[in-house]
């Protein structure tokens, strides 16, 4: 099985050639459609319909005018232009053969100028005379219309069929070695295969966001699939394809290359405006092509030194909208499916360095309307200091700005639900010698947006937003002095931030409490909010997992009172050589993963739980990636889940009688097992000594083999020793 | 389990032999030096002198009088375990492998590597165990292979076969009298060369290591799979422990490739797995090069390891390792005393 592109057509090809015998077969109709054009000398001439009917005295007129017309694409020459005359009635039939330069001129002719109107009752029509040959013939084209056959409806499969799981367990792919598998997770338990496919990639694999498709990336293009089947979905040719991003609700796909694509000679589905361009934007559903885009020409950096940003292409929440940043000048943003700028202009913003989208559609205080909303910032420039923005599309207004001073650098982070935003602003002292980082923070759906303001005194390296919550996680590092130390990172600190509990909104943001003397580096929310990994990542020397609870149940000790959250260090771990974690879309497992793309130790993976336990580890040879199955948003109202949620109890009672059952079996299959194979070894063991005494008894040997070599007692003496020796002699005197 | 660090050889470490008491230990290495050691304490009782290239192999025969070695200079020596008096020497065109005694003494069999124009073959000489009389020159019989060289080879329980496992992770059994052959069976993948055999206390079955990760156990009469083992590493050893259903595995990285990777990656660890269940129940780290030879004290005590980083580690077992115990080993401990 391998299902690349390529193997794909050429088993159908061997398939087809196996099938049938040279002989038997009729070529007539490959013969015509194949059939090679010999009239090449006549590939410069056209036919043009339509003309009015002239005199002769009135045709060189004519002919002079359109001379003029068709010298628009080419270069024919008024005596290269044939109109017959009729004889009959001594006038022109209304239409012409004209002969241009070249074949590509009279093909521009037939594009360009068909369908023109040379005034208000004659429209002139271009065709190729090749063409008429070959369609105008007799017999060629049906008079008739005929409708195509309607197609019989097929079932499509149910591509959200994983959902319907008894257990509500999630699937996962790993990718190691050339095989990517689909896989249950069951926990302890070694995970159970749904799929396995030997080369079912060529380059890494992705998940669509919401977890319908699996995305393969091959060097002819991308491919998706899906269903119980796991068939082919659908297939974007591009050649070189490096990256591919979808939009929020998988309807669209960009996918990417860094070669600018040059079209081959064979047959493939892009048209020439393909040429030379990087991005490609297509229809997900239907498989067509909406645009395509050239990589921007970045002025006064050098070619291969500037990394690519990815995605470059930004989805709106709703998918209305994609948006890239042409760097220092506007930012272009495009209606879809129309792929038109919108409003025909790009935003201009001088010195825009970065903007985001808000991650969902946010309603904006004192406003009916919707709008989406996106953030960008513009550095330090002449005569203006650096700036922070809100805009809405498509009004383009600016909803929020902020003027920032002595910056060195922003990032833009939204709370996944758009209410917050927080920019953080790496400033610089005056002098320019030591770094240190703001926080300010955007309340969205407040009232004119107030900012709030978070001053620190170290650099923030890292910051995460609990999704869907208040609350967040930074991770800070002390400067390091030029040149001190080398090799050594600096000690890192990891601080949680809550707002204080405050009635009807969200109050101010605290500190809830701050662990130094870390080496953390990255931080991982669970999707559901409430518990967090920190841990170190991609590290040569630390590899620490710390598992937190924000909303612990028992005692508050050392924080704050006034602020929502009770934090409670469950576990920590290790994982030595971990490069990735990922959080299942439920929050009840991670999984931590050592890929071969990083280094070549102990590739493999760990799954945790929640709390940090450890509940299985696999090291695998050449381990490339491991990816949970995303999950769509639930379709339960939210009065439903609320239901659910007073009723866990009820719920877990049975889920938990299910598990016990579940591991009871399947012990109990282990003891069988084993007993078996106890059985069986001990019934071997028995026939084969039974032999052995026998096949010695019958040689006349003893049944111990050994007996000849045994010392015998009486022979050996025990010496006995006894050796005195004064350790330490002193006199005293006595009185 | 503390162990007991035998630091007396330069070089990788390739083969080690317990005698049948267990109270001693011999150890050949690349350097040119057989080592005799006192496994209870460490201490070394002495070193064989006379060869002149890197060691392969060394066996005792069971009445520990006389020691045969094997070595890259082609030669076969038998010497006289208690003065180091050097009794016999048989020259080969190529480098010796394996030597091995049967169960009784009286016979002594050698695998010869493929080289230079020579096949490799397998000998088999008498041997006076009388340590001052004389010893025939020339072998009983020769089995030469010509398609796969045999790696390793042992004798089988009252001498009836010789087992000879190839190159090309396959087992083969030949009749003991006169070397005619008998079976092969493909017991690993093919291609992936058998590194190590290693015979059961009775000689009805044995171990083999191979290159594929995986170690087997194998009836002698059948040449029937009976176990595998699976792990992470490539295989250089196997033993079976006598009074537990335990077998030791040994391996680590091909040793070229030892100083590119890390000691954790590495797996230079002794691994234990339950004989019958097929399940890893332990490690045992302390070598910083993969390990190359394995060797179990005939009692069940203990054993040891040698290593490519030129040391002997040997280890007694405490209490923990005599009483670990599978659920259903305990509701038939009876049973299970038969097997031993």
């Amino acid at each position: 099985m391998a299902p690349s592109i390529a193997d794909h057509e050429e088993e159908e090809y061997v398939h087809q050639e196996e099938e049938e015998e040279e002989d038997d077969i009729d070529f007539s109709d490959l013969h015509e459609q194949f059939e090679v054009q010999m009239e090449e000398g006549l590939d410069a001439f056209v036919v043009v319909d339509g003309l009015p009917v002239v005199t002769e005295e009135n045709k060189p007129k004519l002919v002079k005018f359109l001379t003029k017309r068709l010298n628009e694409v080419g270069r024919a020459k008024a005596d290269q232009i044939f109109m017959p005359i009729d004889e009959a009635t001594g006038k022109s039939q209304g239409y012409a053969f004209v002969e241009y330069e070249t074949a590509d001129q009279a093909t521009a002719a037939c594009k360009q100028l068909s369908g023109i109107a040379l005034d208000k009752k004659h429209t002139i029509y271009i065709n190729k005379l090749t063409d008429i040959e070959r369609y105008g013939r007799e017999g060629r084209i049906d008079e008739q219309y005929t409708p195509p056959p309607k197609e019989e409806y097929v079932q499509q499969e149910h591509f959200r069929w994983w959902l319907s799981d008894i257990n509500a367990r999630d699937q996962f792919i790993m990718y190691r070695g050339d095989n990517v598998g689909v896989f249950w997770n069951k926990k302890k338990d070694t995970p159970e295969q749904i799929v396995d496919r030997l080369m079912w990639t060529e380059m890494f694999v992705k998940w669509s966001p919401l977890g319908t498709f699996l995305t393969s990336m091959h060097p002819q293009g991308v491919q998706l699939w899906g269903g119980q089947s796991w068939k082919r979905i659908q297939r974007f040719y591009h050649p070189y394809v490096n990256m591919v991003e979808y939009s929020p609700k998988e309807n669209y796909l960009v996918s990417w290359s860094n070669r600018p694509i040059s079209l081959p000679d064979g047959p493939h589905p892009l048209g020439p405006e393909e040429e030379g361009k990087n991005f490609l934007v297509w229809d997900l559903k239907t498989g067509t092509l909406l645009r395509s885009f050239a990589n921007l020409e970045v002025r006064g950096e050098e070619e291969g030194k500037r990394k690519v940003q990815w995605p470059v292409f930004k989805w709106s929440a709703d998918e209305k909208y994609l948006a890239r940043i042409r760097p220092g000048q506007a930012i272009e943003v495009y209606e879809v499916p129309g792929m038109g700028l919108l409003g025909k202009k790009s935003v201009k913003i001088e010195g825009v360095v970065d903007f985001e989208w808000a991650p969902e559609t946010v309603k904006l205080a004192g406003r009916k309307d919707t709008e989406q909303l996106l953030a960008y910032w513009t550095p330090e420039m002449e005569n203006q200091s650096a700036r922070v923005g809100i805009m809405a599309i498509p009004s383009k207004t600016v909803v929020r700005t902020r003027n920032l001073f002595n910056v060195s650098d922003c990032k833009l982070h939204w709370q996944s639900e758009g209410k917050h935003l927080c920019v953080k602003v790496d400033r610089h002292t005056k002098t320019k010698k030591s770094t240190f980082t703001n926080l300010e923070f955007f309340r969205v759906t407040e009232k004119e947006i107030p900012v709030e303001l978070l001053e620190l005194k170290e650099t923030v390296i890292n910051f995460a937003w609990e999704p869907k919550g208040d609350r967040f996680v930074i991770i800070t590092q002390q400067e390091v002095p030029a040149g001190v130390q080398v090799g050594a990172a600096p000690k890192t600190s990891v601080s949680f931030y809550g707002p204080e509990i405050k009635k009807g909104s969200v109050g101010n943001f605290k500190l809830i409490k701050t662990i130094d003397k870390k080496n953390s580096n990255a931080i991982y929310w669970s999707p559901k909010g409430r518990f967090v990994l920190v841990g170190t990542v991609s590290s040569q020397q630390f590899f620490d997992l710390d598992f937190w609870d924000l909303d612990f149940d028992g005692e508050k000790k050392d924080q704050p009172t006034d602020v929502a959250a009770n934090l409670q260090l469950m576990n920590t771990a290790e994982h030595f050589g971990v490069t990735d974690v990922e959080w299942d879309p439920t929050g009840r497992y991670v999984a931590t993963s050592a890929s071969m793309w990083k280094h070549t130790m102990e590739n493999g993976y760990h799954l945790w739980d929640f709390k940090g336990t450890l509940l299985r580890e696999e090291h695998i040879d050449r381990f490339k990636q491991f990816l949970w199955r995303p999950r769509p948003p639930t379709m339960l109202s939210k009065e439903q889940q609320k239901q659910v949620r007073k009723n866990l109890r009820e719920y877990s009672r049975v889920f938990d009688e299910e598990d016990l059952y579940e591991t009871e079996t399947a012990n109990k299959e282990v003891i069988e097992a084993r007993k078996r194979a106890l059985q069986e070894w001990t019934a071997w063991r028995q026939r084969t000594e039974k032999q052995l005494r026998e096949e010695r008894v019958a040689r006349g040997l003893p049944a111990d083999p050994f007996e000849k070599f045994k010392v015998k007692k009486e022979e050996a003496t025990v010496i006995e020793e006894i050796v005195e020796e004064v350790i330490h002699e002193s006199e005293e005197i006595v009185a | 389990m503390r162990p007991i660090i035998l630091n007396g050889h330069e070089r990788a470490l390739t083969q080690i032999k317990f005698n049948r008491d267990g109270d001693l230990l011999f150890s050949t290495a690349k350097d040119h030096v057989v080592c005799a050691w006192f496994s209870a304490n460490g201490e070394r009782l002495g070193t064989y002198h006379g060869h002149q290239g890197a060691l392969w192999t060394v066996d005792i025969d069971p009445t520990s009088t006389i020691l045969a070695t094997g070595a890259a200079d082609n030669t076969i020596r038998l010497w006289e375990v208690r003065t180091g008096r050097l009794l016999k020497t048989w020259d080969f065109p190529t480098a010796v492998k394996r030597v091995e005694f049967n169960e009784d003494g009286n016979l002594l069999l050698a695998v010869t590597e493929q080289r230079m124009g020579y096949l490799g073959t397998v000998v088999a000489f008498n041997i006076n165990s009388d340590v001052d009389g004389p010893q025939e020159d020339e072998p009983i019989f020769k089995i030469t292979f010509d398609e796969s060289k045999a790696t390793v080879a042992a004798w089988s329980y009252l001498t009836k076969f010789i087992v000879t496992a190839h190159e090309d992770g396959s087992v083969a059994t030949w009749d003991a009298k006169d070397g005619s052959f008998i079976q092969r069976v493909q017991a690993h993948e093919q291609d992936m060369l058998i590194t190590d055999m290693q015979m059961a206390a009775d000689r009805t079955y044995f171990i083999t290591a191979c290159r594929d990760k995986t170690a087997k156990v194998i009836d002698v009469n059948t040449l029937q799979v009976l176990k595998t083992y699976v792990t992470d590493t490539p295989l250089n050893t196997a033993a079976i422990t006598p009074l537990k259903e335990f077998v030791v595995l040994g391996g680590g990285q091909a040793a070229s490739e030892v100083t590119t990777t890390s000691q954790r990656q590495g797996k230079f660890e002794a691994r234990f797995y339950h004989k019958i269940f097929e399940e890893e129940i332990g490690r045992v780290k302390g070598h910083f090069g993969p390990l190359n030879t394995i060797a179990v004290h005939p009692a069940g005590t203990g054993y040891a390891s040698g290593g490519e980083d030129g040391y002997v580690r040997i280890h007694f077992f405490d209490k923990a390792y005599f009483d670990f115990k599978y659920e259903v080993e305990r509701f038939q401990p009876q049973e299970v005393q038969t097997t031993a």
